[in-house]
């Protein structure tokens, strides 16, 4: 470890405002590309799985009117 | 030549192919990103110049350096979806875009953040950060473009070829620093003798590896949702999804 103490390492040399900011930014981008990008296909394959059903059950009840 | 390439544009074997590299990709990806950057931020000796503020270096220039990675990777897609006419390699130019775009977006906001205690102001217009935002408005472009024109195909076409022109803008930020004079650095690693101590580099070089394997992961993650969108009347896909 190269800072002395946790309030060292928080401090970055007077710099720890700018550090923090670059930091934080990244990481909050990163977790919202890499969370939405999962989330846009959970979103879409439950979407797809709801259209597939409801074609399967329009399909069954034409069948049962024939 | 290319004929072990061939089945990977059709579009079922490339979706699992992508499926079998996406953990092991994104595991790496987190796992190397941590390290690089928990050892660049707390356990390297500070700059005898910068202090600590040098410390934004170990995103800065991964994200930077990995920006202009995706636009080529970007721009190499579109080039074979516009020549030989390849519909996953479109898909591919589209998965990769919005990364890229994040990724020039951190370059620009930590190169801000780093600018202000070193230079005095979060912007100026300087060549190396001019070409840099001209960059993410390229990958907006593309973004755009897409969706832009009602006749789906065309959208396709210009959009990759948006993408294709746009690599002139690469040799430009790479030597803006050379060919204009600049506020911003010169280059320390991608000399032939890195200007940088070892100390600080074995990080920063562990932070690229990072950044390069998470571009690769997201691009297998957003390539499949890609795939399923456009193939969603494909019985394959129907029996994946609904079965």
């Amino acid at each position: 470890m190269y800072f002395e103490s946790f309030n060292d390492f928080l401090a970055m040399g007077g710099y720890g405002f700018f550090v923090w900011l670059a930091f934080g930014i990244t990481y909050l981008l990163l977790i919202v590309l890499i969370g939405g990008s999962i989330y846009q296909q959970r979103q879409f394959k439950q979407q797809l799985k709801a259209t597939i059903a409801r074609e399967q059950r329009v399909k069954q009840y034409q069948e049962q009117q024939v | 030549m290319f004929k072990w390439l061939d089945p990977y544009a059709k579009s079922e074997t490339l979706y699992h192919f992508c499926g079998k590299l996406l953990p092991f990709l994104m595991v790496t990806a987190l796992v190397l990103l941590l390290l690089g950057n928990i050892w660049g931020i707390a356990f390297t000796p500070a700059d005898y110049q910068q202090g600590d503020s040098y410390r934004i270096i170990h995103i800065h220039v991964p994200a930077a350096i990995l920006s202009m990675g995706a636009y080529a990777a970007m721009a190499s897609a579109a080039f074979v979806a516009l020549v030989w006419q390849i519909k996953v390699a479109h898909w591919a130019v589209l998965a990769i875009a919005p990364i890229g775009a994040v990724y020039t977006a951190i370059a620009l906001i930590t190169g801000m953040a780093w600018g202000k205690p070193m230079w005095g102001a979060w912007w100026v217009w300087d060549a190396r950060l001019t070409s840099q935002l001209i960059l993410l408005f390229l990958y907006f472009g593309v973004m755009a473009l897409d969706g832009a024109f009602s006749d789906r195909k065309v959208g396709a076409k210009v959009s990759s070829l948006l993408a294709l022109v746009g690599v002139i803008n690469l040799p430009i930020i790479h030597f803006s620093v050379e060919w204009w004079n600049t506020l911003h650095q010169g280059a320390s690693i991608t000399k032939f003798r890195p200007a940088i101590d070892p100390s600080m580099l074995w990080p920063l070089l562990i932070s690229i590896l990072a950044f390069a394997v998470l571009l690769m992961a997201l691009t297998c993650l957003r390539l499949r949702t890609a795939i399923l969108e456009n193939e969603q009347h494909r019985p394959w896909v129907r029996k994946l999804v609904g079965g």
